[in-house]
C-alpha cells in the first residue's frame, strides 16, 4: 500500500437554505486516495458530488457549512480553518479544483498571464513577473500548450482550449490533489480526450499526486480512474477497482447506475436500459433507514426502519448494504 | 438487461420528410459559410433517425430547416411526398401540427409563466379537444403524465421551475403524447440531463415510437447513445452527410474516416480507449 495523500475521515457539511433549514447534502462520507491514484465518484444528479468536491477543499462560504470530520492532506489536517488562510495557504498548492463550467471560471477582460499571475501571487505577493512567466511558459510547453495562449483572451480560446488552459493554470503550484468536478462533460468527444489525456500526463509528471474525478459518465470514469466510488444521497454506497464497479456491482444503486451505461459497442443495442424509478430523497429530513430503500427492488422492512451497518471504504472493496454479496448476486441473476 | 426491444425494419415504410440538396449559406462574399451543403434525406414513417456530428457539423442548421425556423437556401425539403409550402404563417403552423421538437435545454423551453395545467392545455387545444369536458381533459393529461412516469396530481398548479431537469424533459415528451405530431424533432434531449435520467428518457422516446408510430428524428454527438436508440444513422461532417445507412451497419462497420474518428474517441468498456490517437498540441 502506497503513501496515502488524501483522507477524509467522517466529513459532514450542510447547506442552509433561507429559510434557516438544513440540508445534510454530505453525511459522514471517509476514503482515501494512495499517491499516484486517481479515484472517480459516481452518481446521479443531486447526490452531492459536486458539495463533496467543494466541502473538501474546506473553503466554506454561506450557505454552504462545515459541521465535522477530517480533511488531511499529506498529514495536514485542512478542515475547520479560516476562509482566508485556505485561500493562501492552501488552495493552488495542497488542493486544486476544476468546475464543470471553466468556459465561464475565466474573465473575459484578463489575459491568461493574469491569471497565473493571481494564482503565483496569492502564495507570494513578491513573486516578480518574469519569472511567473518563464514558469507559465515552461509548464504550458510541456503540457502541449502554445505559449501564445498566455496573452489571449478567454474568447479568443476554443471551449476545449479553454478547460486546458484552466487545468493548466490551476495547477501550477503542483497540488498535492487535483479535484475535477465534471471537467469534459461540456466538450465534444475529441476536445474530451485531450482534456483527459493532459490531466493523465499531469499524474505521468507528478505534478499531481492524486486526482478525486467526478462525473456521471461512467464509461469516461472506467477508463480515467483506478478506482470508483458510488455517491447517493450525500453518502457513499460502494467503493472497488474500476474493473469491479462497472462489471460486478454489488449494491443494487451502483447496479442500476451500470444499467445505464451506453458504448458504442457489439451488443448494446437491443438491450433495455434500466433506469432507477423515483427521485433521489429529500436531504431536509433524510430517511431514517437505508437511503435508497425507497427506490431499491431489493428493500425490505428491515431496510426502511432500522439503519444499515456502517462500512468502512479505506482500500478496497465496501458496499453498505443488509444484504448479502450473494443474495444480491444472485437477484441480479434473475432479473 | 435481459429483456429485449422488437426493432423492426423500416426501409419500406411511406416517406414521411425528405430532402433534395438541401443548403444553407449565412453570410455573404468573404464571410460565407456553408452550414449545411447539399444534403438528401429520407427519413420514413415510425422509424428512428439519428443525426451525429460534432459541435459546428451543421446539425442544428438542419434541424431548424426541419422545422421550418429558418428557409433553406438551396433545395427542397418534401414533407409526406409532396413540397413542403410554409410560405404564409398559417400554413407553418398547419405544419408544425404534423412536426413538433424537443430542445436541448428544458429550463429555457417552457413560459416560467404558465403553470404545467396551462401547458398540457394548450396540447388538448390545439388538437381540436377545447370544447370537452374538464373531467375528460384531466383525464388526457393525468394518462399524458402517467405515460412518462410523472404524476399529474403533483404537478397541477405547480411551475415548470419548480420541477428537475429531468422531469421537464418527461413533461416534454407528455406534451408530444398529447399532440400526437408525425414527426418529432429531438434536439439533444438528454445532453443537460444525468446518466440514469437520460435512460428514462430514451426509453420513453421509444415506447412513444411503439405506441404513436410516429418518425422521430434525434439530433446528439454520443454516438454510442445513436447507437443505442435508433434504426438509421446519418453521420454529418462540416454540413455534409459523410455516411450513412442501418445503425448495426454504420457503427460496427464504419467506412468514412471522420466516423471511424468519433468511435474511436468515445470511452468504452470493453475494449481499450486508445489516447494516443490525440496530440496535446495547438488547435
Amino acid at each position: 500500500m502506497g503513501k496515502v495523500i488524501l483522507e477524509v475521515h467522517d466529513l459532514k457539511t450542510k447547506y442552509v437554505t433561507r429559510f434557516r433549514e438544513d440540508v445534510y447534502a454530505v453525511d459522514g462520507v471517509s476514503f482515501k486516495i494512495e499517491e499516484g491514484k486517481s479515484l472517480g465518484v459516481a452518481g446521479e444528479s443531486g447526490c452531492g458530488k459536486s458539495t463533496l468536491a467543494l466541502s473538501m477543499m474546506g473553503y466554506y462560504f454561506p450557505p454552504l457549512h462545515y459541521i465535522s470530520g477530517d480533511i488531511i492532506i499529506d498529514g495536514k489536517n485542512i478542515s475547520g480553518l479560516d476562509p482566508d488562510v485556505v485561500r493562501k495557504t492552501i488552495l493552488g498548492t495542497e488542493i486544486a479544483y476544476i468546475p464543470q463550467a471553466a468556459m465561464n471560471a475565466l474573465n473575459p477582460t484578463q489575459k491568461i498571464i493574469r491569471f497565473v499571475e493571481d494564482v503565483i501571487r496569492a502564495h507570494n505577493p513578491k513573486a516578480d513577473k518574469k519569472e511567473i512567466r518563464e514558469r507559465a511558459q515552461t509548464r504550458f510547453a510541456e503540457l502541449g500548450l502554445p505559449k501564445e495562449v498566455l496573452d489571449k483572451h478567454a474568447v479568443e480560446l476554443s471551449g476545449g482550449m479553454k478547460q486546458r488552459t484552466v487545468i493548466a493554470v490551476s495547477t501550477i503550484l503542483s497540488p498535492k490533489v487535483l479535484i475535477a468536478d465534471e471537467p469534459s462533460s461540456a466538450l465534444d468527444v475529441t476536445s474530451q480526450k485531450m482534456v483527459i489525456k493532459m490531466m493523465r500526463e499531469l499524474m505521468e509528471k507528478g505534478y499531481i499526486k492524486s486526482m478525486l474525478f467526478i462525473t456521471h459518465e461512467l464509461p469516461l470514469l472506467y477508463n480515467v480512474t483506478d478506482d470508483i466510488m458510488v455517491m447517493y444521497a450525500g453518502q457513499i454506497v460502494e467503493r472497488g477497482s474500476a474493473r469491479e464497479m462497472v462489471f460486478d456491482p454489488i449494491h443494487p444503486y451502483s447496479h442500476g447506475l451500470m444499467g445505464s451505461i451506453l458504448v458504442p459497442e457489439e451488443g448494446t443495442r437491443g438491450t433495455t436500459l434500466t433506469a432507477i424509478p423515483g427521485t433521489p430523497p429529500n436531504l431536509k429530513k433524510p430517511p431514517q433507514g437505508c437511503r435508497f430503500a425507497e427506490r431499491c427492488r431489493y428493500a425490505t422492512d428491515e431496510c426502511r426502519y432500522h439503519s444499515v451497518p456502517e462500512k468502512q471504504f479505506d482500500e478496497g472493496r465496501g458496499y453498505c448494504c443488509r444484504l448479502s454479496v450473494d443474495q444480491l448476486r444472485e437477484a441480479y441473476k434473475n432479473e | 438487461m435481459s429483456e429485449t426491444r422488437e426493432r423492426k425494419d423500416y426501409t419500406n415504410s411511406p416517406l414521411c420528410l425528405s430532402g433534395r440538396g438541401v443548403t444553407k449559406i449565412f453570410g455573404l462574399g468573404d464571410k460565407k459559410t456553408v452550414a449545411v451543403d447539399h444534403v438528401d434525406f429520407d427519413f420514413h414513417e415510425g422509424e428512428f433517425v439519428s443525426i451525429v456530428g460534432e459541435s459546428g457539423s451543421g446539425k442544428t442548421t438542419l434541424s431548424k430547416m426541419l422545422l421550418g425556423l429558418i428557409n433553406t437556401s438551396e433545395g427542397e425539403i418534401l414533407f409526406q411526398g409532396k413540397p413542403r409550402n410554409i410560405s404564409s404563417g398559417r400554413k407553418k403552423r398547419e405544419y408544425w401540427k404534423g412536426i413538433q421538437a424537443i430542445f436541448q435545454d428544458p429550463f429555457s423551453s417552457f413560459n416560467v409563466f404558465h403553470k404545467i395545467d396551462s401547458v398540457l392545455l394548450d396540447c388538448i387545444n390545439m388538437r381540436g379537444g377545447r370544447m370537452l369536458s374538464h373531467e375528460k381533459k384531466v383525464e388526457m393529461m393525468t394518462e399524458a403524465c402517467s405515460f412518462v412516469n410523472l404524476k399529474f396530481a403533483e404537478l397541477t398548479n405547480k411551475y415548470p421551475f419548480e420541477l428537475s431537469g429531468g422531469q421537464m424533459q418527461r413533461l416534454m415528451i407528455a406534451r408530444i403524447f398529447l399532440l400526437k405530431p408525425r414527426i418529432l424533432l429531438a434536439d439533444e434531449p438528454t445532453s443537460m440531463v444525468d446518466a440514469c435520467s437520460r435512460a428514462t428518457i430514451l426509453d420513453m422516446l421509444l415506447d412513444l415510437r411503439d405506441e404513436t408510430g410516429m418518425t422521430i428524428i434525434f439530433i446528439t454527438h454520443d454516438i454510442g447513445l445513436a447507437y443505442y436508440i435508433s434504426d438509421t444513422v446519418y453521420i454529418m461532417e462540416h454540413g455534409r452527410f459523410v455516411e450513412y445507412g442501418k445503425a448495426d451497419e454504420v457503427i460496427l462497420n464504419p467506412q468514412a474516416a471522420y466516423t471511424k474518428r468519433l468511435i474511436s474517441d468515445v470511452p468504452k468498456i470493453h475494449e481499450e480507449w486508445d489516447l494516443s490517437t490525440v496530440e496535446l498540441k495547438a488547435e
